[in-house]
């Protein structure tokens, strides 16, 4: 298969204080791949190095074969990364459309110019982005379209933000979708509902997904691989089945059994 | 004051509590006191009363002085009442506390007289004069200027209080009719030189006084048309809203971002637009030098403004030092137009000379912004303020005076010709003003057009939050920089349009003043939203007048600077999303309450959806 | 700054024709050795009086996280208030015949005025705006700032004010002790010394009392440091209070040095100072004197010891730029400043 992803021996050094340690991890073409972990195992900043917004001390990020270390994050999401956020930011006074309009950014290229003369280029465009961003936000069923079209983000439930996030990274049309925490705050119906669809995100719009979850049933239902992490280090990796019975995986979740739901 | 309001109101239900609030009374009255004893220490009573209000009754002066004690004594018995408070009754008491916080404030403005009787403060006090005793006073001795400042403290402070016992509906028509008979008396100049224009001589000769302000037939009338236009627009209102609540509820839904698309579309709002353009053209060819001049003036600070809306308003960049830009637009076109330009003289047309404005404004921008518009935003204020600083020394000193004439300037530049129709200058106001016109126009097109696009939408997320937008793959840097970019040209072109008006052209009009000027312009209209920033900079310029520019108060000339400063200030704190907002950006500015506005509401859709997903109804798109 | 203009001094003294003084423009006025330690002196002066006055701007930066552009116009009105009691000290001839008595009461009734300016100007402009985005009290006191500067034109005119003259045992130009042969001028040597004495107590307040210990904990965070039973409203208050007196300090320094004073006057050493605080790493206050050292220094020597040698004329009229273009290059370059900062994390995100 295609290696989509491939990290080799990153560190991430704040200020003396190492939180990722020759860390190896790669992701293939087409794959739902979980990232597990104790709280502050470094999950996050994982996830942060890979979309550019923190800079690795040492080791490498190859995207496609070819190293995405360094550029802005705006670069990196034009190559095909898109992520959500652990804690929802969305643009919360735009409304929902617009919060997947403007998504679709580097995807588009009108400037100023198209707008100003009101070119055929320019009005085509924005009716595409308007499009795609209905297409995108019906993934979600009736949730977020109708009326919550035009509502500011703000007023969304929970369950809603989260979703509309997920919209949003889709909307920069990426091959590497991460998913942040997804689930998290959801409800057990809202969360049944949403590991469905994350099946579908690869399904029916051929997304490779990077996963990190707390919610074990959703780790366990979508996955193909595991990844466990502590300590800014990969610990163990494999099936779900083969990590939870990992005795050092078992260690890090301080001695108790990973199956615990 | 908002915890001493509240302190109030919740002390209010147990009835008999009048000792608690005797410390706050004498707190508002000596606040009245300071109040009063200010205005009269800059001296603006005894400036204004060379001119009448209404004739022979109130003249500006005591007018300056007599809305303090009023105001404080609508303030004072203000009552903030919570969700779950039961209003106090309003009765006599209020009425008394309103006159005894007046009659305080007058009590200080009689010392005052007393003490500039005793002291001779004069030196450093500039106002400390016989004039001011004489006009707090009235002439007569002290014992009755004090007894008379009391008594008009107390009745001004009453009247004040007074206003809470009226029904609402009246309130707004005392104040309508007060707002109007003041506006009309002070714009006696603009409303003279309108109504002479039009051949209605008759009218301006009608309500006003030979001598000045408003006769009191004229104040009359005044107040009788604003009371029946009051009405008549409450009646349409009225209208409007049973119409709007018979119709299907779809209609009324919340759509801002359709809302913005559509302002120029629906056929209501482009009448509007159309008899708003009709009306500036038709105006300035009834309308006297002077007004036009006026208007000119107007325009041209419009056109700062709305490239400023575009930087501060849409993309959420502070750019203090905005005059920058304007100055180079100003030079750049004074050494390609003027013959006496002391470096280069190539002497082009002004429509030539322009489009080299545009092009050096926007690399003069890019410099400038390039590196700024990475910083964070308030350190990027600072930095742009020492930019603008840098420039107008640069063009200022002594090293560049070869090309820019240093502090001579650069004189002589010739008006704007139009292709054989006109030659627009300085001389010929309305010809200027046609001009400004025409390029504001192009600006309003311009911000009109960005806001709805990609570009528009990206500066949005990035008003909202930068990293995230980043992070959605907008480069920020560039997006910022269009929006520094856009703005440096519409501040050029203005900048090129004052150097034809003018004439001449010295660093000295491009001080810092200027920036904050115009930034107190689009904030007062109200930021990120065009009618706003029109709004803005008429009544600021208008009425005011610009740094070096008169407005149509020039009594108040000397004041104008103190007054912008107070109303940033105060715009600040009671209202910033402007006079007219942009719903988005005032959502931005009270994230507060907004924040808790949703939690309910999501707080309640959270349950909504619980329910409906346990009656089981997957609903399919 | 002060390095290069070591070495430079350094150079001149040498050799005084050296090629660097005529670099470009060969009819440079080269600093002869007397000229250039002036410069320093002035420079040195100019410094510390930044240094004080941006100490205001670094903790209310530190503590609150917003520039309070008026705190330029705090600065003014102690230069106002002095002006006015010296003035009337002076028709009253005690100015000159008790001149340590008056010269207190001065000093003090401009640290009260300035103190009471901050305090109320937090009151009433800066309290009801917690919480708001940064940009809208930067804003706010923008407007402030404006206001101050035009009811100080509107109660005192707009014309430039002298101060009384100074007896001569202080202005007289004297021997330093320490350094034989160095002639400085009495005043200059006051102000150097009272800017050190006022720094060395606000380091002992802020580092060694338990207000200081309160205010740095408010600045680090604001809720938890109210958990911990901390009056935050107290602790800003009187961090106003203090940036107030300070700005009140370099106040008076200002009126005896330069004996004038303007509506302006608070605008450009309001401006430098916050440039000062920057340069020196913003909450750092030792780094705000050092920053206002640097810059003083740097803006007395860099017109004559840089751009006339390369041919800019009239380089004095420059010198703001000078300020202005550290202030840029420092933020570009080393945007934590030059010591480094000491912010709370939401701050510094």
């Amino acid at each position: 298969m295609n290696r989509l992803l491939d990290i080799r021996n990153l560190g991430v050094v704040f200020g003396g204080l190492s939180a990722m340690n020759d860390l190896n991890f790669h992701v293939d073409e087409g794959e739902i791949v979980s990232v597990i972990g104790p709280n502050g195992a470094g999950k996050t900043t994982f996830f942060n190095t890979i979309t550019g917004l923190v800079h690795p001390t040492s080791g490498d990020i190859l995207f496609e074969g070819s190293s995405i270390v360094g550029l802005d994050p705006s670069a990196i999401t034009a190559l095909g990364i898109a992520r959500t956020f652990q804690n929802v930011r969305l643009f919360a006074n735009m409304t929902v459309l617009e919060n997947v309009m403007v998504s679709q950014h580097c995807r588009t290229k009108q400037g100023a110019f198209g707008a100003l003369l009101n070119t055929k280029a320019f009005r085509q465009e924005e009716q595409e982005i308007r499009e795609r961003a209905h297409e995108v936000l019906s993934f979600f069923g009736s949730r977020l379209i109708g009326y919550r079209l035009d509502q500011p983000a703000y007023v969304l439930s929970y369950a809603n933000r989260r979703r509309l996030e997920i919209a949003r990274a889709m909307g920069t049309q990426p091959r590497l979708l991460l998913l942040d925490e997804p689930v998290a705050g959801m409800n057990p119906k809202e969360t049944e509902e949403l590991t469905k669809l994350i099946g579908r995100l690869r399904s029916e719009w051929g997304f490779t997904i990077v996963i990190i979850e707390h919610d074990m049933n959703v780790v366990r239902d979508v996955s193909d691989r595991v990844v466990v992490l502590d300590h800014g280090e990969t610990i163990a990796q494999g099936s779900f089945d083969e990590v939870s019975s990992d005795p050092q995986v078992i260690e890090a979740y301080l001695g108790r059994p990973v199956e615990k739901k | 004051m908002s915890t001493i309001d509240t302190a109030h109101s919740m002390a209010a239900p147990t009835a008999a509590t009048w000792s608690p609030s005797i410390k706050r009374l004498a707190q508002t009255a000596a606040l009245c006191g300071l109040g009063l004893v200010f205005i009269s220490l800059i001296g603006m009573p005894v400036k204004l009363n060379s001119r009448a209000l209404i004739e022979p009754i109130l003249s500006r002066g005591y007018a300056s002085l007599a809305w303090v004690p009023v105001m404080f004594g609508y303030v004072v018995t203000k009552q903030v009442v919570l969700e779950g408070m039961v209003a106090q009754k309003r009765g006599a008491s209020d009425v008394a506390e309103g006159a005894i916080v007046g009659a305080g404030g007058g009590l200080l403005l009689g010392i005052l007289g007393i003490l500039i009787d005793n002291f001779d403060l004069r030196d450093p006090l500039l106002n400390w004069s016989p004039q001011l005793l004489e006009f707090i006073t009235f002439g007569n001795g002290l014992g009755f200027g004090v007894m008379i400042w009391v008594v008009i403290g107390g009745l001004s402070g009453a009247a004040g209080a007074g206003l809470h016992l009226l029904p609402a509906t009246i309130r707004r028509f005392i104040m309508v009719i007060v707002v109007a008979v003041v506006g009309i008396s002070f714009l006696e100049t603009a409303a003279t030189d309108l109504l002479q224009g039009l051949r209605l001589e008759f009218v301006s000769d009608g309500i006003y006084s030979k001598t000045s302000g408003l006769t009191i037939k004229g104040s009359v009338i005044t107040g009788a048309i604003a009371a029946v236009a009051l009405y008549g627009s409450q009646q349409l209102q009225q209208r409007r809203l049973t119409r709007l609540s018979q119709a299907p509820p779809a209609a009324s839904g919340f759509t801002p971002g359709a809302a913005i698309l559509n302002s120029f579309g629906d056929a209501r709002s482009r009448l509007k637009v159309g008899l708003g353009i009709l009306a500036l053209i038709l105006l300035p060819m009834v309308l006297g030098g002077i007004m036009n001049e006026l208007l000119a003036n107007v325009g041209l600070f419009l056109l700062l403004a709305l490239g400023l809306n575009i930087v501060v308003g849409l993309a959420g960049i502070l750019d203090l030092g905005y005059v920058a830009f304007f100055a180079v637009g100003g030079y750049t076109a004074a050494v390609l137009t003027s013959p006496n330009s002391p470096w280069l003289t190539p002497e082009l047309p002004w429509f030539v000379a322009i489009f080299i404005v545009v092009v050096v404004a926007a690399i003069v921008g890019l410099l400038i912004g390039a590196p700024v518009i990475r910083m964070r935003g308030d350190y990027l204020a600072i930095v742009t303020l020492g930019f603008g600083e840098i420039i107008r020394l640069l063009f200022l000193s002594d090293w560049l005076s070869p090309m820019f004439g240093g502090a001579q300037g650069i004189t002589n530049i010739p008006g704007v010709q139009v292709a054989g129709l006109a030659n627009v200058k300085g001389t010929d106001p309305r010809a200027v003003f046609y001009l400004v016109m025409a390029f504001c126009a192009f600006a309003i097109y311009v911000s009109w057009r960005l806001e709805g696009s990609r570009l528009g939408r990206a500066w949005m997320a990035i008003r909202e939050d930068e990293s995230v937008a980043e992070a959605m793959g907008i480069n920020t840097v560039n997006a910022k920089l269009m929006a520094f970019v856009t703005g440096a040209i519409l501040a050029s072109l203005s900048g090129a349009i004052f150097a034809a008006k003018v004439g001449s052209i010295f660093p000295s009009s491009f001080e810092i003043l200027v920036s904050v000027i115009i930034l107190v312009i689009v904030i007062v209209g109200g930021m990120g939203r065009i009618a706003g920033v029109m709004v803005g900079a008429a009544v600021l310029i208008g009425v005011l007048g610009g740094p070096s520019q008169p407005g149509l108060l020039q009594e108040l000339a000397e004041y104008k600077l103190l007054i912008y400063g107070a109303l940033l200030v105060w715009m600040m704190l009671k209202r910033p999303e402007g006079l007219l907002p942009n719903v988005r950006r005032s959502r931005e500015l009270h994230g507060d309450e907004l924040t808790q506005d949703a939690w309910i509401k999501s707080q309640v859709a959270a349950q909504d959806e619980i329910d409906s997903d346990g009656a089981g109804s997957e609903v399919p798109s | 700054m002060l390095v290069i203009g070591l070495l430079a001094f350094v150079a001149q003294q040498i050799n005084p024709t050296n090629p660097f003084a005529s670099w470009v423009n060969p009819d440079a006025n080269r600093l002869t050795g007397p000229a250039l330690r002036d410069l320093i002196i002035s420079g040195l002066n100019l410094g510390v009086m930044y240094g004080l006055i941006a100490l205001g701007y670094s903790m209310v930066y530190g503590v609150l996280g917003f520039i309070n552009f008026a705190h330029g116009e705090v600065f003014m009105v102690a230069v106002m208030s002095s002006w006015i009691t010296s003035e009337k000290l002076f028709e009253a001839g005690l100015w000159e015949d008790f001149f340590i008595p008056s010269l207190l009461l001065t000093v003090m009734i401009a640290i009260v005025v300035s103190t009471t300016t901050a305090v109320v100007m937090e009151r009433i402009a800066y309290r009801p705006l917690r919480g708001s985005p940064r940009l809208i009290p930067l804003i706010t006191s923008i407007g402030v700032s404006f206001f101050l500067q035009n009811v100080a034109i509107g109660l005192f005119g707009p014309g430039a004010k002298r101060y009384p003259q100074l007896p001569e045992w202080l202005t007289a130009r004297r021997t330093l002790l320490w350094i034989p042969g160095v002639e400085v001028e009495g005043t200059k040597i006051l102000v150097l010394v009272v800017a050190g004495v006022s720094m060395a107590m606000l380091w002992y307040y802020v580092e060694r009392t338990k207000t200081g210990k309160a205010m740095r904990a408010v600045a680090e965070d604001k809720e938890i440091a109210a958990l911990m039973g901390i009056d935050v409203d107290k602790t800003i208050v009187r961090t106003f209070a203090i940036g107030g007196a300070m700005a009140g300090v370099a106040g008076i320094l200002w009126g005896l040095l330069f004996r004038s004073v303007v509506a302006t006057t608070g605008f450009l050493p309001g401006i430098k100072a916050f440039t000062a605080a920057v340069v020196g790493g913003v909450g750092n206050l030792g780094g705000s004197m050092a920053g206002g050292v640097s810059l003083g220094t740097a803006e007395s020597l860099g017109p004559l010891l840089l751009l006339e040698p390369m041919g800019v004329k009239g380089p004095t009229q420059l010198k703001d730029a000078v300020a202005f273009v550290l202030l840029i290059a420092v933020l570009l370059f080393k945007p934590s400043g030059l010591f480094g900062e000491r912010l709370s994390a939401e701050d510094r995100t």
